[in-house]
Order: structure tokens, then sequence, then C-alpha cells
């Protein structure tokens, strides 16, 4: 049980001296959950910062609700921030917590089901009174049940060990009750040994302007640190070692922050103007606030009156000469679709973001899902090609916007960038590309008449990339016009002529297949029989899968796919290369449909549509089934259309 | 009795003109016929779209800009055909999105004049949202909206300005909706110019229309016109003999008079305006149109004289005040974040918490 007086007062050195023993962990999982208004998505963020800083390997994963501010102390309220560090590199932000932080029950009931056994359990025990017992649903306090026996139970008052550590800042008790998030995040920190320097310089920036929150923030967050070094609750404390990352220059970076500033890097390497048109929504509208407060960069942002103006503007923008980009979610992208279409017809570039979430409909706004792939590909009327890119990670979200731009600019195409929530929220740290070492963007915008007496040709196309001419208003000579309509090969003129519209048809179709992309990059160490084939977030869970089958003895071979369309041209072959390909996905088996039905070979899907990620431990007992079968039957082939239906209950 | 008539109008230069000083003049002197692209024109004989197709062609070159710097957007409909018959660069796009369009190229190319082209179709049903947000926001471009109360392009459907009780195709025992009343819709979305002008009145057209041009900010143009196929005579109260006791023709800073003899004139009622014999009414009573006067709710009480009988229709320039743009704020805080902030992105990428492994 813990020592409910505050702890004596340490000098100004937060250094680890710790009295308790140190023990060496490789990696940890800690997940700290409370109230919505409990700041546990601030205190997550600030360990992540440390964790940085320091070195360690990381990712991470909030998990909030829909509700800004459900009920307090309820279940529907509670708001939980996941966290692995590590001293190698590392994929996820983990499966199952080894320190799960409880701020109320409702924050223990929802989350004490993933709490590894033996796993330290922090819980603030000040709000486990009866009435917040009942909120949770709890009958007794279920820290006394025997259940609880098989957890590390650490019972902390940090409601009132902060009040009265926060107590000479003379704040008013509702700042007093904000900054327990500060207490914990301070006993975190001593308890994997970590310095305050960081947290303290933040919380003075951030409190700059109210002097006594800065003070009581930090009176809390030193008290929690205090209160691991002093009291001999804990026995034990944790380093987590650095972990050996490529050699370079480091930041934390969370998906939504890296694709704003890859549209911000694009606009630079193409010297356009970007146009960033967008209606909020849930989880994209991180993008339009990272822009917007980045105009020093020359990025215009357009909150537009709906989602069918974000993307009308933007078009607008883009035929102006800027480099248009609209971003959204799901619901969104189905309202944009017209729009899109009319960029196809028009051929001008665009760029449009979906960071997809559950659906349908308003479906699961805070949680991740891959069930946009389809409508992403085929979500107009009529033959409406578009190039599809999906990030594979928070920190790639950049270099995928760059190259959704370049392909955009290049092929004078709309092109879709397809993140998801989990990417969009989640962190890791992020090697810092160096400007001046990537490639630049040519738009090349047509600049006169071919010659005198020779009408232009706003359709006339580069016979290597089928891009048609790109002539900006305001070009003496070029004056032309452009729209919905069928257009006439070459000139541009309307045409409803039946050979023209297959024509063109084609023309639009082949543009987009031709896009050059990479060739698909099998890692495959052991000439293994199974391929695990994944694209768009769920890489790191994969990634940590496999590694945990080949670690198990298991031979795999895995690859991820970053081109949705195109794909890349080898792709056929490593399909037919394996025995067995297994495509694990957030949606009920999206890319086994396009595989099967472009590639005519067979596969495995593994899907999951639970708003969450994949665990590593469950993607690993799905591959080592297909691992351990025996070799597929002509019947088992035959069924294999049932796969979808299969893996549903899986 | 409260009124909010103006009592003094100011004469002289609209208050937001100067639109055309940001677009770069042309060096050589133009004519219509440098503004006829090469398509052929497939509108219906007789529909009221070309008499506004030659006063356009005839206004452009007088606007003394460069043909290049003019773009024509257009959505979907038969008057949305409009950008590709004027050999300058135009977009035809989709169903009620033009204003979309043009407030993305408004923003990204001050040297551009911006026309938009619209129905009552496209413009007040499908696009209703994306009409009054563009007005809203005071963008600059001309909105010319073709009013000829049918949908023609669909084969005669009623159109949000059908009179109730219209027989269509699809209203076979008569519409039920109440029409918009336009130019009301445009003032109470915060238009900061509103004009109407009769398709077949040259003169009339062509004033609203150069005043729309230079005009800084969204201009709004209604332009009565009829469809020959499917809505023949819509506006015949406006055209035939006795036009005159329905027409009201709007001149700044003059006394509201109409009829052939002025036997009619507009005087104050209550919180509004309302028509009167000219011999009745004293002549310090009878309204001096203000068309720069910043109460809205003087144009409103001008837009409320008409309804769907046409009974009272003004026509000239309702309103034309001054307003900040959108399109030129967006720009002036592009220009104050650049000049305030670090402009070196490869500082933003690192950001503020880097570590370095070796």
């Amino acid at each position: 049980m813990a020592a409910q007086q505050p702890p004596a007062p340490r000098g100004p050195s937060h250094r680890a001296r710790p009295s308790a023993r140190v023990e060496k962990r490789e990696q940890v999982v800690i997940r700290i959950a409370g109230d919505s208004g409990d700041g546990m998505q601030l205190a997550g963020d600030r360990f992540t910062a440390e964790a940085a800083a320091f070195g360690n390997d990381l990712a991470t994963q909030p998990n909030f609700p829909a509700e800004i501010r459900a009920p307090q102390g309820t279940l529907p309220g509670v708001s939980s921030f996941q966290i692995q560090i590590a001293e190698y590199d590392i994929l996820t932000a983990g499966d199952r917590p080894d320190v799960l932080v409880a701020m109320n029950p409702a924050a223990l009931r929802t989350n004490i089901g993933d709490l590894r056994p033996g796993g330290i359990l922090l819980v603030n025990s000040d709000e486990f009174g009866r009435r917040h017992l009942t909120k949770a649903g709890y009958g007794e306090d279920p820290l006394r049940t025997a259940e609880f026996e098989q957890y590390q139970v650490h019972e902390v008052a940090m409601t009132t060990l902060t009040a009265g550590a926060v107590e000479p800042a003379g704040v008013g008790k509702k700042d007093v009750a904000r900054s327990k998030n500060m207490f914990a995040l301070g006993l975190l920190c001593w308890l994997y040994g970590r310095e305050l320097a960081l947290a303290e310089r933040f919380l003075a920036e951030k409190f700059a302007a109210e002097p006594d929150l800065a003070e009581a923030n930090t009176l809390a967050l030193k008290a929690g640190w205090n209160y691991g070094e002093t009291t001999e609750s804990f026995a034990v404390s944790y380093r987590v070692a650095p972990a050996a990352l490529p050699k370079g220059t480091y930041r934390q970076i969370t998906g939504s922050t890296a694709l704003a500033y890859g549209l911000l890097a694009a606009g630079e390497l193409s010297g356009m103007e970007v146009f960033f048109g967008s209606y909020p929504i849930t989880p994209a509208s991180d993008i339009l606030h990272e822009l917007s407060r980045n105009r020093q960069h020359g990025v215009v942002t357009f909150q537009a009156e709906d989602e069918i103006a974000a993307v009308g503007a933007a078009i607008g923008a883009s035929w102006g000469g800027a480099l248009g980009v609209t971003s959204t979610s799901g619901p969104g992208l189905a309202l944009k679709s017209e729009g899109i279409g009319l960029a196809v017809m028009a051929e001008l570039p665009l760029v449009v973001v979906c960071v997809q979430r559950g659906g349908p409909s308003t479906g699961l706004p805070t949680k991740t899902e891959q069930a946009d792939l389809l409508q992403a590909l085929f979500g107009r009327n009529g033959e409406s090609p578009v190039p599809v890119v999906a990030p594979q990670s928070p920190g790639d979200c950049f270099a995928a916007a760059v190259e959704a731009a370049r392909t955009a600019v290049t092929y004078r195409t709309p092109v879709l960038l397809l993140s998801d929530g989990s990417l969009a929220n989640g962190a890791e740290p992020w090697m810092v590309p160096r400007l001046a070492e990537l490639p630049r963007i040519q738009p090349d915008f047509a600049t006169a008449p071919p010659s005198e007496g020779v009408a232009h040709q706003p359709y006339a196309r580069d016979p290597h990339t089928l891009a048609r001419e790109w002539a900006l208003p305001g070009t003496p000579g070029l004056e032309h016009r452009i729209g919905g309509l069928e257009k006439s090969d070459g000139t541009g003129n309307i045409s409803y002529d039946p050979a023209n519209h297959e024509r063109m048809t084609r023309l639009r179709r082949a543009k987009v297949d031709g896009v050059r992309v990479p060739e698909l990059a099998v890692d495959d160490p052991d000439t293994a029989r199974v391929l695990v084939l994944g694209w768009g977030s769920t890489y790191g869970p994969i990634g940590e899968a496999v590694r945990r089958l080949r670690a198990e003895g298991h031979r795999v071979a895995r690859a991820h796919l970053r081109h949705l369309n195109p794909f890349p041209e080898n792709l056929d072959e490593m399909l037919r290369r394996y025995e067995r390909v297994v495509v694990p996905e957030m949606n009920l088996g999206q890319l086994s449909l396009l595989l099967r039905g472009s590639h005519e070979v067979d596969v495995r899907p593994v899907t999951k549509v639970a708003g969450t990620a994949f665990l590593t431990e469950e993607l690993a007992d799905a591959v080592r089934e297909e691992l351990t079968a025996k070799e597929p039957t002509a019947r088992e082939r035959d069924k294999a259309a049932g796969a979808v239906a299969a893996a549903v209950t899986r | 009795m409260v009124s909010t008539v103006p009592e003094a109008p100011v004469a002289g230069t609209p208050p937001a003109a100067g639109a055309l000083d940001l677009i770069p003049r042309s060096e050589v002197p133009l004519k219509a016929k440098d503004f006829t692209s090469d398509q052929e024109v497939r509108w219906c004989p007789g529909c009221g779209d070309y008499a506004v197709l030659a006063t356009v062609r005839a206004l452009l070159p007088k606007l003394g800009i460069k043909r290049e710097n003019i773009a024509f957007l257009s959505g979907i409909g038969c008057s949305s055909r409009f950008p590709y018959y004027l050999e300058t660069f135009g977009f035809h796009s989709i169903h009620g999105r033009a204003p979309t369009l043009a407030t993305g190229l408004s923003v990204a190319r001050p040297d551009l004049s911006v026309w938009v082209v619209t129905g009552d179709g496209d413009a007040l049903s499908i696009g209703g949202n994306h009409l009054i947000h563009a007005l809203r926001r005071n963008v600059d471009m001309r909105i010319l909206l073709f009013n000829n109360r049918i949908y023609g392009l669909t084969k005669g459907q009623y159109s949000p300005t059908s009179e109730q009780g219209k027989i269509t195709k699809s209203t076979p025992m008569g519409s039920v909706d109440a029409p918009f009343n336009t130019l009301s819709l445009a003032l109470g979305a915060e238009a900061s110019f509103a004009a109407r002008a009769l398709d077949s009145d040259r003169q009339g057209l062509t004033e609203v229309l150069s005043a729309a041009a230079e005009h800084r900010g969204s201009a709004f143009v209604e332009i009565l016109q009829d469809c020959p196929v499917f809505n023949d005579g819509s506006f015949d109260v406006l055209r035939k003999e006795e036009a005159g006791d329905h027409l009201i023709p709007l001149r700044h800073g003059e006394p509201i008079v109409f009829g052939d003899d002025g036997e009619w004139c507009v005087v104050r009622r209550g919180f509004g305006l309302r028509v009167a014999a000219t011999a009745e009414v004293a002549a310090a009573d009878v309204v001096r149109h203000d068309a720069y006067t910043d109460d809205p709710e003087y144009a409103f009480a001008l837009a409320r004289l008409s309804d769907q009988e046409l009974t009272h229709t003004v026509t000239g320039i309702v309103r034309a005040v001054a307003r900040p743009t959108y399109d030129e704020s967006a720009r002036e805080q592009t220009a104050q974040a650049r000049g305030a902030g670090d402009a070196d992105l490869q500082q933003t990428l690192y950001g503020r918490n880097t570590w370095h492994v070796n």
C-alpha cells in the first residue's frame, strides 16, 4: 500500500538517482487511461517526447471517444494513450501494456483486460469511492478482489497528493484537479529513469501567459517524480536503453503532421503555391490545423462550406496553377466523388487525402479502418482511374504526400492518398529528410502556341507520360476551354463521337496504368512458401508478427504495397512465386478482391474491423495457421471464394 | 414612422470599383470578334442566351484588359455552355459547383477577371449552398445568373424560381413550392453587389455587366431570359405593351419613377417601400435610389417590390457597396505570415525537439 502523505520536497535536481533497484528492459508498453477531460493525451504526448529525446525507438497510439466530453467518470468517456518504447526498432505501439495507469474506475474497467498478468497497475485511489465505482458499473472495489492479485497494484492518492503539492501556486480547485495528469507523468518518468527537464520546459512555454498554472503543473510533475523516489512502494525502477537507429537527425512526429509537412515540401519542390481546401472532419482535421499554422510557407488554407466546395476550390486553384489539395475522411470522400471525376476528365493535378475511419455512414469517427480502398479506386461514375498511394507509418505520410503531389503534377491527374486514423494520430521517431536532397517536381506549364498560326492543343500529350499540356490562364495565345463533357483528343473540344470516347477512355486509363511505381520489394531471408502481403498502416503489426514467427523458427516472407493503383509491375510474379499469399487488412477483404480480380490468383484474407489495429499476437496466430496448414487441395482453392466470410469469424 | 430609406444618395464612383486595376491591360485594342471562339453556338433558336452572349462579346473588349486574363467558369445547364463560345480561358464544370472553382481560382490568381455563368437550377437548387457562401465571403467573381424559371437542358421541369402552381412534366398538377425571390436571396447572403437586367435590354445589361466587371468582390447579376422551348413568354409581362407599368429601372441618385409617362413612383411604407401614383404623392416623397448605402434593408425592400407575377420588377444596380474580399484578405494573411514567420521549411521540419543518431 502506498503512503498517503506527500513526500518531502527534494532539491532542484531530478536526475535519476533511484533508491530502488534498477532493472533493464528491452522494451516496455505503457498505457495511461482516464476521463476524456483528464489530460491523458497530453501526459502521453509528454512522456513520448521524453522517450524520444532519450533516444528510444517508440510508437504511440491514442484512443479517444467521439464525444468531446462524455459524462465524467463513465465508460464511454474514457480516453487512453499507449506508447511502446524500446532499445531496438519497433513497429507498433504494442499489444498489451506492461504498465497501466488508471485515473478512475471507468478507465480501469475498460482497460484492465489488456494488462499483462504480472503487469504494473497504478490507480488514482482518490477516485475509487462508491460513486465512481457505481458509475463504472463496479458493485464493490475491484482492487480488493482476487482477480487483481495477478498484478502489481499501486494505489496512489494522486488527487490528494497533487492538491498538497500545488498549494503554493494558489490556483483554483479546478486547476488543481487538472494538474494530476502531470503527477502521473512525473511518476512514470521516475519509474523509467527519465529526467523532467523537457517536460518542465514544455510547461513553462505552454503556460507562459499564466505563470500560476505553469507553477502548479510543474509542482505536480515534480511531486509525482518525488513520490516514486521517496516512498518505498516501488521496489524496482526500470531502464530501457536508447535504440540503435540509422544515422540521422530525428524528431517525433504524428501522421497528420508528417502529411501536412509533405504537402508543404511538395509546394517548395515544385515552386507552386499549395492551395488546401478542406471541410472539418475527424480524423482528417489535424492536417487542416497544421497547414493553417504554417501559412509562412505560402500555403493557403480554405475552410469550405462543405466537402464538395473544398474539392471544387482545389480544382479551381489547380486550374490557375496552384497545387490543389483537399483532405477528408470516408463520408467526405463520397461527397467529393463527382469533383474528383471532373479532375479526371479535365486532367488537372489534384491531391485528395482520405484519412480512413470506421464506416459505413458516420460509422466510428475516432477509430481506424481501411475500408475506403475500393471507394478510392472505384467510387466515381464512369471509367475514372486515379493513382492510389498509401503510407505505411506515421513518418512515412511525409514521403507519401510528396509522392502523391509529384504524380498528380507529372501526370495531370487526381491522386488518392489513403491514410487512416491510426496513422494520423500515431507517432514515431522520424528521420528528418533534407529538402535540398529531394528531387524537384516539374510542372512544365505550356508557355506558347506551337508556332504562328497553329492552334494550341490543350489535350496534346507527352508521349512518355501521356500527360496533357497544362496551359494556365494568363498565358497569351493559349486560351482554351475545358470541362466535364467528353473531350476531343487533342483539341479538347466537346465531342460525342463514339470512337473518340472509346479512345479517350482508354487513354485516361493508359495514363494512370503507366504511372511509374517502384517494384515491390519482398523481404524473404529464408526462401519461404508463404508471403504476407499488406498495405497501409498494417505495416507495423505485420512486421512485428513476422518477426515473432521467424523467431519461432518459421520461414515467412513479407511485402507491403504502397501503390494500390497502378500495382508494381512485378506484383504478379511475386504472387505466383509463393504457395500461399496471406493478406491482412482492416476491412472485409478489399485488397484480396483486387488481387483476385486483377491477377487471377487466390489469396488468404485475414480481416479485422474492430476500429483498432491488428495486435501482433492475433496476426501471428492467423499467419501461423497458414504456415502450418498442409498444401491447399484443389477443392480448398475452389472454396477460396468463401474465405472472406470465414475470416470475419476469426 | 421608421424608415430605412436613405435621405440623400451620394453621387460619384461606386464604392467598390477598381477590380480591373489588378488585371494586366491589353496593349492592342480588341474587338468582339476577338472574343468569339471557333465553336458553333448550339442553343435553341430564339433562346435568350444568344442576346446575352452578343452583349458580353461586345462588352469584354471595352474592359481594356488582356483576353488571356479573363476566365469564365460555369456549372451545368443550357447557360453553362457559355464559356465554350468565348475566346477566353473557360471551364465548364459540374452541376452547381462553379462558384467553388471560381473561389479557388480567385484566391490563387488575383491577375484574372473571374466570371461565373449559371442558371436558376444550377445556382439556386443544386448549387444554392455555394452561391450563398461565395456571396457571404465576398470572393472576387462576377456571377451571371440566367433565370428562365425552368429546367431547359433536362427538358422542362419546374425550377426554384418557377411560379407556384406551374404546370410542368414533373408537376402536372401544378408545383406546390414557393419560388425564391432571387435578389432578396442574394442580399440575405450579404451580396455586396446585386443587379438585374433583361436579356433583350442590351443597354441595361451592358451597364449592369460593366459595373459588375469593375466591382471588387462578388457581383451578383440576375439576367431574366426566356426559354422559347419549355417556358416561352415567361417574362412577357416585362416585354409587352404594358411593360412600362411593371419594370422599375433603377439609376443611382435619381428618383424612382416609372411607367411610360412616369405615372408611377416608389415611396416609403413602414419599414419598406411601395408603389404609388406619381400624381398622388409629393415630389419630395418619391424615393431617390441609393445603390451605395450600407443599409441592406433598403435594397431588400426594392427586391421585395416584385413577386412571382412580376408586377413590379426592379432592374439595374440594386446595391453596390464595398466590403473586404475573401481572396484579398487571404492573400494578405499569407503575406503577413511570410513576413512574420520563419519561412525556412527545413527548420519547420526539424521542429524544436530533435536528437541525433551518429
